[in-house]
């Protein structure tokens, strides 16, 4: 079975947001700034080298970033991914419905080999912007079932079992491949990447391709930090001496 | 001009957050057009009309009996086609996102998702959304004459208004493909315990419960509110407590009456989840916790021994 893995490059923030001068992105230049995946990315990679190591076939990730996006494609590379798909960008942003036409571009070409993607998997919505769209509009453009915010994933005789969360109970799909499935952090647990996993994903090949970014429907204009609240919390005491208290603020908003 | 609102329900039983979007939706336009998907939505009108829809259209048909999300698009098209509303909108939960992707999908139009604010303009809307779990806001322009956009749960309060609530059943034209995917079967049902999505009280243990064992006052603590048990990403990380209790922006996030964090820091991606709750209260040993800005009350101490008193008192003054 051969799986595209669809991911996105993102600020990892040392606690504080801080914005560029044009209120346009985030400002990544601080020193406590850097770039990671979101968990459910990193879950969706996870999901797909499980199921190579079950049932054969190879694994593809593909990101639509700046140059330097290679990082974060390597970094699942290392953890088993075997190839990887970059296409190039300005370091603009796209906005979904451009996102997900330029990776359906780059799934419908197949493998490097000429296999077939069989199976799409992503992250069930992007760590910085939640768009929650991407995979549904692959899904679309490539005529296949999509099921979204999967917290469980199994595959027999062709066909995707998947879970998903309802309250306290948990909702079963059941769809033929080819199919497109996007994960929840959750779904695995992502496994560290070993040393001689690193070492392997620095020759392992990655395609670079020239992106050329269309004219967004979505169209961001600017960023704000939301004020931070300046509440205060009200310290109703220290150690078990606190506990009355607190009940009665129970009894005062109707808990008990 | 009208606006649609596609409201959940499971079996008959109405997605609350459904009513927020409704609100929402009459902010925008006085006549409010609202979906439900399934006969067993009909049930559901009367609910819908108390917060101000105008009409309610039950999809019914062979394949809508449970949900399934492009079918429940389908029927969303269908109502644009004979509607022509400037919106088409739910509240973000997971399938509230979904379907409007579905609808964006098929009418190859943009979603804004997670919206906090919403100004229709035909071929150019303003919106502003949340960005980073709420901790950034997006001010964007949606070129596009029908804007498609989902609402942040809890960012609209639902507020009552009587409306008209006139039910219409349709039955939308379906092809077999959009059935595929569609709820076959659900599992762990027997659990008498509160969902956290739906909880008004939520005990949630961060490190600083220190164990998978720590965790029992909080499970009482939880039982005796009538409430469900939370817990932090490192929690989940550390396989302490499964993995559909976390709280934060990757988990669930939550808006409850009471939320008591017990041994959590307050990191971003949890504040994300909680930080629209009601009554927050923060019991931890460290008092200059990023968690201390965010909640109402605070308890300055160690959890282990501060959680089992609380469990006796709670106990006692309920008897």
């Amino acid at each position: 079975m051969h799986i595209a893995v669809c991911a996105k490059r993102i600020p990892l923030s040392g606690g504080r947001w801080v914005l560029t001068p044009d209120s346009t992105e985030i400002d990544t230049s601080g020193p406590s700034m850097g770039f990671t995946l979101s968990p459910h990315e990193e879950c969706a990679a996870e999901a797909a080298v499980q199921l190579v190591e079950q049932y054969g076939g190879s694994s593809t990730v593909l990101t639509v970033g700046v140059p330097d996006s290679e990082t974060e494609l390597r970094s699942l590379l290392a953890v088993g991914i075997d190839r990887g798909v970059l296409v190039e960008t300005d370091g603009r942003e796209w906005d979904p419905q451009a996102t997900a036409a330029v990776l359906t571009e780059q799934i419908q070409k197949g493998t490097p080999e000429g296999d077939a993607y069989e199976l799409v998997i992503c992250g069930t919505e992007a760590g910085d912007t939640a768009d929650y769209q991407v995979p549904v509009r692959i899904a679309h453009a490539l005529g296949w079932p999509v099921v979204t915010n999967v917290k469980g994933l199994s595959i027999t005789d062709g066909v995707v079992r998947c879970e998903r969360a309802v309250g306290s109970a948990r909702e079963i799909y059941e769809v033929p491949l080819p199919a497109v499935i996007s994960v929840k952090d959750g779904v695995n647990i992502p496994r560290y990447p070993s040393v001689p996993g690193r070492i392997k994903a620095r020759k392992k090949p990655v395609d670079v391709v020239a992106g050329e970014r269309p004219e967004p429907r979505l169209e961001k204009t600017r960023l704000d930090l939301v004020e931070e609240e300046t509440r205060s919390a009200e310290v109703l005491g220290t150690g078990p001496d606190a506990v009355p208290a607190l009940v009665e603020i129970f009894k005062k908003i109707g808990v008990i | 001009m009208t606006v649609l609102v596609i409201a959940d329900h499971d079996r008959g039983v109405l997605d609350p957050t459904s009513l927020q979007a409704v609100t929402a939706a009459r902010a925008l336009d006085p006549q409010v057009d609202v979906l439900v998907v399934g006969a067993d939505g009909a049930g559901v009108a009367g609910e819908l009309a108390a917060y101000g829809a105008s009409t309610v259209h039950v999809a019914t048909g062979d394949g809508l009996s449970d949900y399934a999300p492009q079918a429940a698009a389908r029927a969303a098209v269908e109502l644009v086609g004979s509607l022509n509303p400037s919106a088409v909108v739910a509240v973000g939960t997971p399938r509230g996102n979904e379907v409007l992707a579905h609808v964006a999908a098929i009418l190859d139009v943009p979603f804004a998702a997670e919206c906090a604010q919403v100004t229709l303009s035909p071929g150019a809307h303003a919106i502003v959304r949340n960005r980073w779990g709420g901790n950034v806001l997006e001010t964007s322009t949606v070129h596009s004459d029908l804007l498609v956009a989902s609402y942040t749960a809890h960012t609209v309060k639902a507020e009552a208004a009587a409306g008209a609530g006139t039910v219409v059943e349709f039955a939308p034209a379906l092809s077999p493909a959009d059935t595929v995917v569609r709820v076959v079967d659900r599992a762990g049902e027997a659990s008498s315990g509160v969902g956290l999505a739906e909880a008004r009280v939520i005990v949630s243990g961060g490190r600083g419960v220190g164990s998978a064992e720590g965790f029992a006052p909080l499970d009482e603590l939880a039982e005796l509110l009538g409430g469900a048990v939370g817990c932090s990403r490192v929690v989940t990380s550390n396989g302490w407590r499964p993995h559909a209790e976390q709280v934060g922006q990757t988990g669930t996030k939550v808006a409850p009456d009471l939320y008591i964090a017990a041994g959590i820091s307050g990191a971003t991606q949890h504040i994300a989840g909680m930080r629209t709750s009601k009554t927050i209260v923060a019991i931890n040993t460290d008092k200059d916790a990023p968690i201390m800005g965010y909640a109402h009350y605070a308890i300055v101490g160690d959890v282990s021994t501060i959680l089992p008193a609380l469990v006796a008192a709670t106990r006692a003054a309920k008897e």
